[in-house]
């Protein structure tokens, strides 16, 4: 089923390599290979290659690249927060580190260019240079010029940029040199099967695993195509899965017994496939530990508070969901009638929940705080240190940084079930 | 004799396909100058005087060279300037310059590499100068040949010109364009821009010193002349090794040339954009299917090159999407028509989808 990587001007063994590393991307490789031409001719300028997360993008680049030797510098731009540290990679990958040195303090494109034309005439390069950016959509926030000018940097090197994001995305309004577009489409089902059966136990038969994955595709594929996320996700249950066929209690071929074993505890893996919670490690303790319920972090609604705490938490949490003109309303004996406003009517249909929590002064605090503390309570020291505790737990958040004029905002950080968790649990006295 | 023997080298197959692969990606990819200009006489030669005129006979000149991305600016200007280098006088002469907006952001910049590529560190050492025009007046001056009679004409190339009418008081701009208004020396300035309107970007002052001489590069071509020029771009040159393989090549184009699908593709592509640099690209995903088990372009190649090129990538990144991030994209869409492109986030989107299923997603 797989097709063989063949060209000419690269070596046979090579390129064998290279496709037992690539299963299920032969076709793109090849057409990359293709593109590519042999290594003493040229390439075009620039090439985009996009794709969803785990396609396989820079692992196809970066195989090619190292096992067929070809003179390259992989750049990824989130390590580079200014075009200077981009230049200094490339510089440094291709020439060595004197050439990197001879960038002057806060170099600009104009330095760089002509630097690596200096280098380049000096050690002239018969195979083609390839600079290889990855998560290229940040170079769009960077300077202006940065991408067009790099797009254009043809002379014996060609650029390859990946990204998520669609090429369309990225043009500037004046246009650029548009570079090759190269799509990476999703794995199939079948191409998932394999790839995830690759990566099977030892103790365990090849046919067990491909049956094991089998059925965590059938769960988790409507939800998930990522590849990743599916491997850490065999990762996880694997151990739980062959619990029965360790124990001796069902034999690899008993696929019903398997089934109902497994069944309940990928329904509430379900429950956080992207979320990572736990790592593996913690999950296989809390699985010796704890043999019953999914514990996450969300899963935590005990929580103990000093008493006037939960008054704050309260009292913070009506501040940031009520909007200020209803303060009078709730909080005050006698209150007149409240008008609509016209604008009032038109925001009807947007719920303050599905809209978060707004800021709100500390002042507003303290006087809702006031108003729903059955006693009187001075405005003691304990009443802020325990305002200032309950930021650090960040149960609420300091929105504005104090600037010694202005009074700070805070916003609610917690859902409505722990508030409710707190009041309920506070007044059944 | 001799042409007898040239007649019948005959190249293995793995050897032809080489060649022909070194000679049309420097042709795609490394933008080599054609021979002839197609479709652009008339501005070839109008360029062509004006920079002889300037070079031969120390006329100070400006022009803008106006066109669209990948109409061949850039193309133009090399082949003028290559069949220019051809005489004695002009190679002894003429002094270019060649400055980008994308690489020169700012005044000072450009000045230093104006220095540079006049070598004229040495001279201008550790000086300070008052304003940007002493120190382009004193370059100029340092470049007065032996006998101080006439200083020697220089070329100034302004790539992106659009780019530096963006800088602080348009400086750089404002002084040359004075240099070659007034005696001071024999200057050219020769913009390559792609915007139309970029008169309209330049200060009043520096508009007027301006000759307002454009030239412009829209294409006129016809889909005939269209076809044609697909033919000649895919045609090997006489002059190549393996004279019957380049012949078969050659007849190979021209029916592909005249096939009904191939000839529907190149009405598409020709609807859409008639540059160099579109056609390019269509090409050489053509050629990269070429190999020793291939050795020819077929009908099917052309296909598939354009799907690749004109496939829409928004879709191609739909496809990959899980049937939830589906939903979600489509809750996302139902609230964008219902709140009328005001913001909202993924709370609500979250509300929207609920009644399906409900997963926990970061």
């Amino acid at each position: 089923m797989a097709g063989r990587l063949e060209h000419p001007g690269y070596d046979e063994e090579k390129l064998r390599i290279v496709s037992e590393q690539l299963p299920c991307r032969e076709v793109q490789a090849g057409a990359l290979l293709s593109l590519m031409g042999q290594p003493q001719q040229y390439c075009y300028p620039s090439l985009f290659i996009y794709g969803h997360r785990a396609s396989g993008k820079s692992h196809v680049v970066n195989t090619l690249m190292k096992e067929l030797e070809l003179p390259h510098a992989t750049v990824s731009c989130v390590e580079c927060i200014s075009a200077a540290l981009l230049f200094e990679q490339v510089l440094l990958a291709f020439f060595g580190c004197d050439a990197a040195s001879l960038l002057p303090r806060s170099p600009s494109l104009s330095d760089f260019v002509r630097i690596y034309r200096q280098q380049a005439s000096q050690s002239p390069a018969e195979q083609t240079r390839y600079i290889v950016l990855e998560k290229a959509e940040l170079l769009r926030d960077a300077d202006a010029n940065l991408l067009p000018a790099l797009l254009r940097l043809q002379e014996l090197v060609s650029i390859f940029l990946y990204s998520e994001i669609v090429w369309d995305k990225f043009r500037p309004n004046t246009g650029c040199f548009e570079p090759l577009l190269l799509h990476f489409p999703d794995y199939s089902k079948g191409e998932l099967q394999q790839i995830l059966s690759k990566d099977r136990h030892p103790s365990y038969s090849a046919e067990f695993y491909s049956s094991y994955v089998h059925i965590l595709l059938g769960v988790f594929y409507a939800v998930c195509r990522d590849l990743r996320e599916l491997r850490h996700l065999a990762a996880l249950n694997f151990s739980k899965f062959c619990e029965p066929v360790a124990a001796g209690k069902a034999k690899e071929t008993d696929a019903h017994k398997l089934w109902k074993n497994i069944e309940p505890h990928l329904k509430k893996a379900m429950q956080t496939v992207y979320l990572r919670e736990v790592s593996s490690l913690q999950w296989e303790q809390m699985e010796e530990h704890d043999a019953g319920a999914l514990r996450g972090l969300s899963a935590h609604t005990h929580v103990e508070l000093p008493y006037y705490s939960k008054f704050l938490l309260i009292a913070a949490y009506l501040a940031s969901y009520n909007p200020a003109r209803t303060d009078k309303r709730f909080f005050v004996k006698h209150h007149g009638k409240i008008k609509k406003t016209n604008f009032l009517k038109k925001n009807e249909k947007t719920s303050n929940h599905l809209l978060g929590p707004k800021p709100f002064p500390l002042d507003r605090l303290l006087a809702i705080f006031y108003s729903v503390v059955d006693s009187r309570v001075a405005p003691t020291a304990s009443i802020f240190s325990q305002r200032d505790m309950s930021v650090k737990f960040v149960l609420i958040t300091c929105v504005n940084i104090c600037f010694p004029l202005q009074i700070p905002e805070f916003k609610v950080a917690v859902f409505l079930f722990l508030c409710r968790f707190v009041l309920f649990t506070s007044f059944a006295l | 004799m001799s042409k007898r023997k040239v007649k019948d080298t005959h190249l293995p197959i793995g050897e032809c396909i080489t060649q022909v692969h070194h000679i049309l990606r420097k042709r795609f990819c490394h933008q080599q100058l054609p021979d002839a200009p197609e479709g652009v006489e008339a501005q070839h030669r109008h360029l062509m005087e004006l920079l002889k005129r300037s070079a031969v006979h120390g006329e100070s000149n400006s022009v803008l060279i106006v066109g669209p991305r990948g109409a061949g600016k850039t193309m133009l200007l090399r082949s003028v300037l290559r069949e220019l280098a051809e005489e004695t006088e002009v190679q002894k002469n003429l002094l270019q310059v060649h400055l980008n907006g994308l690489l020169q952001t700012d005044d000072r910049v450009a000045l230093k590499e104006i220095t540079r590529q006049l070598h004229l560190e040495n001279v201008v050492g550790d000086r300070v100068f008052g304003s940007f025009a002493e120190n382009l007046a004193f370059l100029l001056d340092a470049l007065r040949k032996g006998d101080r009679s006439s200083s020697r004409p220089v070329l100034f190339v302004l790539d992106e010109f659009d780019l530096f009418a963006h800088h602080k008081n348009q400086t750089l701009l404002y002084n040359l364009f004075d240099v070659s208004q007034s005696a001071q020396a024999p200057v050219a300035v020769v913009g390559l821009t792609c915007r139309l309107d970029v008169l309209e970007l330049l200060e009043k002052r520096v508009k007027s010193r301006f000759s307002h001489r454009q030239i412009h590069l829209l294409s006129t071509l016809t889909f005939p002349q269209y076809s044609e020029r697909v033919r000649a771009q895919l045609s090997l040159p006489d002059d190549f090794p393996d004279a019957k393989f380049a012949q078969q090549w050659n007849a190979a184009v021209t029916t592909l040339c005249e096939d009904k699908s191939v000839r529907d593709v190149l009405q598409r592509h020709f609807d859409s954009s008639k540059d160099f640099r579109s056609l390019h690209m269509l090409l050489m995903l053509c050629l990269s299917r070429v190999s020793v088990a291939k050795p020819t372009i077929t009908a099917a190649d052309f296909l598939d090159a354009s799907r690749s090129c004109l496939a829409d990538a928004k879709a191609n990144m739909l496809h990959g999407l899980s049937i939830l991030e589906l939903c979600l994209i489509i809750a996302m869409k139902h609230l964008n028509d219902v709140y009328e492109g005001e913001p909202f986030n993924l709370q609500m989107v979250q509300n929207g989808t609920a009644g399906d299923r409900d997963y926990k997603l970061c």
